[in-house]
């Protein structure tokens, strides 16, 4: 009987991001007993890769900005199956939380008078996003690890969590192993914050990092939580294409958010072409004007290439698919232009985008200074993830908290660049205040000492089985393919129908998965557990994409090409049903009240 | 470029452990980490590394590739030979868990030896402060590192004198250069520096600089004006003897 390493906390975070630490830091300061499990090294976790900005409003480029603003461009940017609460919270507790990050030691990049300086991107109305360059990411990780280590909390990094434990259907904790030894571990918990991040892993083309299996969404699958949202990823328009061994990373939207332009290879800005009507006053109608808004000028509108993500992708899609893409498959994406405008345009580039250009130096030999470059849409963000409350951040099971991109609400269909940042720290403040709250109110739970038996030997089965089991990486391969080919950008009924049964046979294979090898460090097998976690989100994403019969933000049905009112009053969620097969329904939108509809009437 | 390539490869434990070669095929534009995992997923599914972004951003899977401390998702084959076997190897001045995966755990509890961020009070009307781009762009080099751990690695102070207990290496040197020359930090590290991080170990040779995959300048704009803090603040001999008369 494997025996297991054991830990007792008020609140246990799984997950080091953004959200996880910054729920860490504040359920610590309440004076709880904090532990934080995570998958990699502490300072790895995805957030280190984003890149544009944190969106907040705090006005320091464009006076004109404020809350309501910020909420609305969320809102319209959600196509409004958003959860309206967590928008207003997200819209007014921002600017306080990026405050809070430059006095725990972030540098923002500064204004001329010395304040944090804010860049244009997607969506938004205003300049809103603080930023540090092109390694915002990087920068919020490091503050929220180095303010975290001396706040108190004990930190189990490199460790995989099998299972969420129960009491009484309240959640008692947590067990898994270390990647190290494979040591099994229990974390018993009065309260739980899942802050795993997305599933991008899930899809062959992809922005994300190894990590992002989708491991918080089956946990709390699993545990009983509702999942929300799931028929919307998010497809980041612009990915590196070639060479092919990079292709998916991402090129920041901060390119185009500085002047990029995208050209199909006719050298055509297409993205003048279609631009959506609940956009168009907001449209600049020429490249001049467009230009002019990248610059600062107020009274220009932004360019078409700032678009919400969905659209711009979609865009992409269509050009490359009529044959005037570029030739490995993208469009160009071309910032080395500016040199008309401005006279430094070399340096100018290099300050602003230097991340971009080491990139683009290094892995495709191509100087963005003087080059366009080729792009193409990547798999970068799921809006879905578990319905919580939009107050505690708390899921449908008590005690089990979620924040960042695990949970859904704040984005509704599409996510606005910059938005998923400002949503790390709004709500990992929120949910470690909240599970800190619940924690206090609870006494130690028991935990079922036989589920944790079983929970190891599962996990164990794979080297029964040893090599002449199914080899983990293969099935993993075969889910990417499936997914990237007939759950992608454009879907149709019957080729997500071939899905789901694709899917149910890499289940079939998962269920003879065979490691070899010993439990060290065994990549093996931690990717036979990743495989599992992604084919619940696999079936998940597919059977809300085929529930939801119309398009809208980031789902686009190629049989149902429209846009169908009746469907905006709902949300889609899907949870385990008594038999163990997956229930999908759907739910109506909680009514907005007046005031926030005033709002948003008074934007439009 | 060749089609097919030969990467050996340490495989191991604490306990011992050999090279072992593995043949696979290499295309275009593909870098180290993109051939380990085809090894990985071909040959040898048990085959132990560490990777997250492979984009250069998390310095994850920091190695030493034909004997150079190196990312090996930064590394493209097309600038390698690939007559020769590629030889890769972990990082050699941290403990070894398995393969190319070292315990890097001492990093951490290092960092946290370091007096964190003490910033002074606010001092603009609406309670938050005002700082320079150009203030600002100094410490902003040193807050590229990505934690590598290559600079570490190489560092000869770490590598070959096993100083661990009492010097804090190049890395987290740049991390209290950030402190120190932060616009908004109150603490003072000098003595620190001196007494417990015992900066004096080391002697400017420049290898931590030239492995940044980041190029900080680490040892010309870190450490050595950290070490003009300490020079100034212990060793003046203008105020040497003004103590004792």
């Amino acid at each position: 009987m494997p025996e297991f390493q054991r830990f007792s906390y008020d609140v246990l975070v799984i997950g080091a991001g953004g959200a996880g630490l910054r729920a860490a830091i504040e359920a610590a300061a309440t004076g709880a007993k904090v532990g934080v499990v995570c998958k990699s090294l502490l300072g790895k976790a995805h957030t280190v890769m984003a890149e544009g900005g944190i969106a907040a409003a705090l006005a320091n480029v464009d006076d004109r900005d404020n809350w309501r603003v910020h909420f609305s461009d969320t809102m319209r940017g959600g196509q409004y199956l958003n959860n309206w609460r967590m928008a207003e919270l997200h819209a007014r507790e921002a600017p306080d939380c990026v405050r809070e990050l430059e006095a725990w030691g972030a540098l923002f990049d500064r204004t001329k008078d010395g304040r944090i300086l804010q860049r244009n991107f997607g969506g938004h109305r205003y300049p809103r996003l603080a930023h540090v360059g092109d390694r915002t990411g990087l920068e919020m990780i490091r503050t929220l690890q180095d303010h975290g280590i001396h706040a108190g909390m004990e930190v189990h990094m490199e460790c995989t969590v099998l299972r969420l434990l129960l009491d009484g259907g309240q959640i008692a904790g947590a067990c898994g192993y270390d990647r190290e030894k494979g040591r099994f571990y229990l974390w018993q918990a009065k309260a739980v914050v899942l802050a795993t991040g997305g599933i991008g892993r899930a899809y062959k083309i992809t922005s994300n990092s190894w990590e992002y299996t989708g491991d918080g969404l089956a946990l709390a699958y699993h545990a009983g939580a509702e999942l929300q949202d799931m028929e919307f990823v998010q497809f980041h328009p612009t990915g590196m294409v070639w060479p092919i061994s990079v292709r998916g990373i991402l090129v920041t939207e901060g390119v185009r958010g500085e002047g990029g332009v995208l050209r199909n290879s006719e050298g055509r800005r297409f993205m003048f072409d279609d631009i959506p009507d609940l956009y168009k006053e907001q449209t600049a109608d020429t490249e001049e004007e467009g230009w002019r808004y990248t610059q600062g000028d107020k009274n220009a509108r932004r360019p078409p290439e700032l678009l919400t993500r969905d659209h711009v992708a979609r865009c992409i899609n269509r050009e490359v698919k009529a044959g005037r893409g570029s030739p490995h498959g993208g469009v160009y994406l071309d910032i080395s232009w500016i040199k008309k405008h401005l006279p430094k345009s070399e340096e100018h580039i290099k300050r602003k985008l230097p991340s971009m250009y080491h990139q683009f130096k290094q892995l495709a030999d191509l100087d963005i200074t003087q080059e366009q470059m080729e792009v193409g849409p990547t798999t970068h963000y799921v809006m879905g993830g578990i319905r919580v409350d939009g107050d505690t951040q708390m899921s449908t099971v008590p005690g089990l908290f979620a924040a960042g991109e695990v949970a859904a609400g704040l984005h509704g269909a599409n996510r606005l660049g910059g938005n998923s940042l400002s949503d790390l720290l709004v709500f990992g403040r929120r949910a470690g205040r909240y599970a800190a709250e619940f924690a206090k109110t609870r006494a130690a739970a028991t935990v079922d000492e036989q589920q944790l038996q079983a929970t190891a030997a599962a996990a164990l089965a794979p080297f029964d089985r040893g090599p002449a089991g199914e080899n983990p990486y293969q099935i993993q391969y075969d889910l990417q393919d499936t997914m990237q080919d007939l759950v992608g950008i454009v879907r149709t009924e019957q080729e997500m129908q071939q899905a789901l049964a694709a899917i149910e046979k890499f289940r079939a294979r998962a269920e003879r998965i065979g490691v070899v090898g010993n439990r060290e460090y065994n990549n093996g097998w931690h990717t036979s557990v990743d495989v599992t976690n992604l084919i619940i989100v696999s079936e998940a994403v597919t059977r809300a994409a085929l529930m939801r019969k119309e398009s809208r933000g980031a789902q686009f049905r190629e049989d149902f090409p429209n846009k169908d009112a009746e469907w905006g009053k709902y949300n889609i969620v899907v949870k385990s049903g008594a038999d163990g097969a997956m229930q999908v329904e759907k739910i109506a939108l909680s009514p907005m009240p007046d005031e926030l509809k005033a709002v948003i009437e008074e934007m439009k | 470029m060749a089609t097919q390539a030969t990467f050996r490869i340490w495989r191991g434990d604490p306990a011992g452990g050999a090279f072992q070669d593995y043949s696979t095929p290499v295309e275009e534009g593909m870098v180290v980490l993109d051939a380990v995992h085809r090894i990985q997923a071909q040959q040898a599914n048990d085959l132990a590394v560490r990777w997250n972004c492979k984009a250069g951003k998390c310095g994850s899977c920091s190695a030493e590739i034909n004997g150079t401390p190196k990312l090996m998702c930064m590394t493209r084959l097309s600038n390698i030979n690939l007559e020769m076997p590629v030889i890769l190897e972990p990082m050699r001045t941290f403990p070894l868990i398995r393969d190319l995966v070292t315990d890097v755990s001492w990093n951490f509890r290092a960092k946290k030896t370091i007096r964190p961020f003490r910033p002074r009070l606010p001092d603009s009307p609406d309670g938050t402060w005002r700082m320079q781009q150009a203030d600002v762009e100094r410490v902003q080099e040193f807050r590229k590192c990505i934690e590598c751990f290559l600079c570490q690695d190489v560092c000869h102070v770490l590598r070959e004198h096993h100083k661990q207990d009492e010097f804090i290496g190049p890395r987290l040197l740049v991390h209290a250069a950030a402190l120190e020359m932060h616009p908004l930090d109150a603490e003072d590290r000098v003595s620190d520096l001196r007494r417990k991080h015992n900066i004096g170990y080391c002697n400017i040779t420049t290898c931590c600089r030239q492995v940044c995959p980041e190029s900080i300048t680490i040892t010309e704009n870190a450490i050595i004006p950290l070490k003009e803090r300490v020079v100034d603040q212990f060793f003046d001999p203008l105020k040497q003897l003004f103590h004792i008369l």
